[in-house]
């Protein structure tokens, strides 16, 4: 304990471990966060949902914080219920005893470009008379144009941007522009101010009600934007956070791990045991790693954790082997060891108390170094479209951004977000790996 | 009287298997050791001593050429044992070893409390605790202040790493303890600190030693016999008193008239010349090439034989 504080106020000494740990802890406890809040299934659900859950999103559009940066700012997502404090309901019943719901959704309107859609959406109860429906919008110039008046079912979706008789009647403008600009403006400028859509709801039967809803969905969405099928890319962006750090962590321990045991078990040995661990890795080294994992992904299976045992597999009888044998081979000559030999030390008791704990400092820098690389595979992975079906990935976003032309349609905010969480992920880990190297090798400190 | 003998060694041989040939560098060793007694084994560098040392020990290298003979430990040949028997019943249970360049003999990442328990757990198969309490004993009879155990080897000087050694091959009460060069990287003082120390435990415990050096004058004080080692072989086999005086074998009368000496005007002499390699030792004598006392008989294998009950192989006494 007194040696684990030790250290650590040895990393505070590097201003670059502390912002790499904290960058670390942030993500770690973020991960914990979102693994609590949105579990696994739930997440797989929602992130494979259709139109159900996300057909009141807008499509393809960058996160609402880029309005900061902007001058002409983006029309952000709107979504009122009846529920909301801005949303005027008024009872009342005519002299005929029908009873009359006014519903005003009020907002303001400070932007400079148009919504993707307008998109009204009721319930209601009725027994065979169905409700009566009319929609107006009053505009900041107090004009008052008319949207439509319909009957509506149990559950009735009003798209108001692809009614064509308020098309026409907005002289041919379609109506998400017509609604917001003075009749007739070529320029097409948005009248700023207060908009107030008026649904007049008439029901005609006693216990029928109606229930309206409104989402003007805008250019910009969120904390993350959205994709291609309207979902939200925080869920990915958040879920891809405890994946990523999940499979780095394991795969670069289990192979840094298994690579040391075997490096020491086959030198301690040697002869026969070695030349075979020698050999298994030197054609393991010649094999194509990549293409292999392919083939599995192809083949047999794409789940994740299927490609992350086939990694550390791959993995452990590489590079590391060759660089432990090297140091191990070293230590084994030592007097300590054949004085441990000599007062009847088992192998295993030597192998675990006098080789392994010499290559602990060589081997803490080097297993959080190779974490980025690890978290960098599984994205690579995932982009050449081997990554795990089911869930959502910071590699997935990317493979989907790019499936979808993400830059050549200027959505860069697509690639642009994942991208940037790989990166501060993989800087968080080599910060701080390299300063562990510094603080177990002294020898680099000179350099 | 008749001594009740320890260890008997029979035409011990070990030989490497090098690029150039195979070194012959234990090459026929006998002699006996019998209990409680301390026997120094003297010789130049690369005479063997060391060598003999890790065969009695079976500490083997990869590359062992030949290794044949007997080592018999009251009355138990252990050569005729297998490596696991070995382990847990000769090494450090009947005997140990101080390992040459001590110093090093220490686990860097190891308090050095936990290294002295650690033959203990290994052998008497004690828990921790005890073993550490056993290791304080240890470190009061080698005079390290008991609250050094929970420090590393590299946080205490030569001299008391060389006890901690020492105090590790006593820890767990063996027969016999190998000292190959306790003493040769540590200054006069300490030296004699480690040999005074060593005369002290002979004393206290009925442990016996075999002293491997180079260094004839601290051997001296803690030696009951003494055997010299010659090209692999033993050359001559005294006791303390007759071989300081009057060695035999004119390579052990080279070898103490080497040795300066503080209220004499003699010079130390030297021996001229090279030792032979091993891996092509000369046929007869192998120290006939530099000795100047050699004669035509010299050219043939000297044989062993007793004068006043020590032993010599020279073709002087013949």
């Amino acid at each position: 304990m007194k040696n684990f504080a030790k250290t650590l106020r040895e990393i505070a000494r590097y201003p670059s471990a502390i912002i790499g740990l904290l960058i670390i802890l942030a993500l770690i406890v973020a991960s914990i966060v979102v693994i609590v809040k949105i579990p696994y299934n739930e997440a797989i659900t929602r992130w494979r949902g259709g139109e159900e859950i996300w057909g009141k999103n807008p499509r393809n559009v960058p996160p609402t914080w880029i309005n900061w940066f902007r001058k002409d700012k983006l029309v952000e997502t709107l979504h009122l219920f009846e529920e909301d404090e801005d949303v005027l309901v008024e009872e009342i019943v005519t002299d005929g005893g029908t009873p009359v719901k006014t519903v005003s959704f009020e907002f303001n309107y400070e932007y400079d470009t148009f919504p993707q859609d307008l998109v009204l959406y009721f319930t209601s109860t009725y027994e065979s008379k169905q409700p009566f429906v009319s929609v107006k919008m009053i505009t900041p110039n107090e004009d008052v144009i008319k949207i439509g008046n319909f009957a509506i079912g149990r559950t009735h979706t009003f798209p108001i941007n692809q009614d064509t008789k308020l098309r026409r009647s907005l002289g041919g403008v379609v109506p998400v522009i017509g609604l917001f600009i003075e009749k007739g403006d070529e320029t097409q400028t948005p009248i700023k101010g207060v908009y107030k859509l008026q649904v007049e709801m008439i029901t005609f039967e006693e216990g029928s009600s109606a229930q309206a809803e409104f989402v003007m969905t805008g250019q910009v969405f969120g904390w993350a934007g959205t994709d291609h099928m309207r979902r939200d890319l925080t869920l990915p962006l958040l879920w891809g956070t405890p994946i990523a750090l999940a499979f780095g962590l394991v795969a670069s321990l289990g192979t840094t791990i298994l690579t040391m045991f075997i490096a020491a078990i086959g030198t301690w040995h040697g002869g026969l045991v070695d030349g075979i661990i020698q050999r298994v890795t030197e054609i393991n080294m010649v094999l194509p790693f990549l293409p292999i994992l392919i083939m599995i992904g192809t083949f047999y299976s794409r789940s994740i954790w299927v490609i992350l045992g086939a990694t550390i597999a791959l993995s452990i009888f590489g590079g590391g082997i060759k660089a432990f044998r090297a140091t191990f081979m070293q230590i084994k000559e030592s007097t300590y060891i054949e004085a441990a030999k000599a007062y009847g030390a088992k192998d295993s008791r030597l192998i675990f108390r006098y080789l392994i704990p010499r290559i602990v400092p060589w081997l803490l820098p080097s297993l959080v170094s190779s974490v980025p690389a690890y978290v960098f595979l599984e994205a690579s992975l995932a982009l050449l479209g081997i990554g795990d079906p089911v869930l959502p990935t910071w590699g997935k976003t990317i493979n989907e951004a790019y499936a979808n032309a993400a830059l050549y349609r200027g959505w860069y905010y697509w690639i642009i977000e994942p991208a940037a969480l790989l990166m501060i992920t993989g800087l968080a880990f080599a910060m701080l790996g390299f300063a562990l190297d510094r603080i177990f090798n002294p020898r680099l400190r000179g350099m | 009287m008749t001594e009740k003998t320890l260890l008997q060694v029979e035409n011990l041989k070990l030989y490497f298997k090098a690029s150039k040939g195979v070194v012959q560098a234990v090459d026929g060793v006998d002699f006996t050791l019998p209990a409680n007694k301390a026997v120094v084994v003297i010789g130049e560098s690369g005479c063997g001593k060391s060598s003999m040392a890790k065969a009695l020990l079976r500490l083997l290298p990869r590359n062992v050429g030949e290794y044949s003979g007997k080592v018999i430990l009251n009355g138990v040949d252990t050569m005729a044992m297998d490596d696991e028997k070995y382990r847990t019943n000769v090494r450090w249970v009947k005997m140990s070893m101080v390992p040459q360049a001590a110093m090093n003999a220490l686990n860097p990442v190891m308090r050095v409390g936990d290294q002295v328990a650690e033959p203990m757990i290994v052998h008497n198969g004690v828990d921790k605790a005890a073993a550490l309490e056993q290791a304080k004993i240890m470190f009061q009879r080698v005079g390290v202040p008991v609250d050094f155990i929970n420090r590393y080897a590299f946080e205490l000087s030569g001299g008391m790493r060389q006890r901690v050694a020492i105090a590790m091959s006593l820890v767990t009460v063996p027969e016999l303890v190998i000292l190959d060069e306790p003493t040769s990287a540590l200054d006069v003082l300490t030296q004699a600190n480690i040999m005074n120390l060593l005369k002290q435990i002979k004393k206290e415990i009925a442990t016996s030693f075999i002293l491997i050096t180079h260094d004839i004058s601290t051997s001296s004080e803690l030696a009951d016999n003494v055997v010299v080692m010659y090209a692999g072989q033993i050359v001559e086999v005294s006791d303390n008193h007759r071989f300081f005086t009057s060695p035999l074998h004119p390579y052990s009368e080279k070898l103490m008239a080497s040795v300066p000496r503080l209220r004499s005007k003699i010079e130390p002499d030297f021996i001229t010349g090279q030792p032979p390699s091993l891996i092509d030792p000369p046929k007869g004598c192998r120290f006939a090439a530099r000795c100047k006392k050699r004669f035509d008989k010299c050219d043939q294998e000297p044989p062993t034989v007793t004068v006043d009950g020590h032993l010599v192989k020279c073709w002087l006494y013949a």
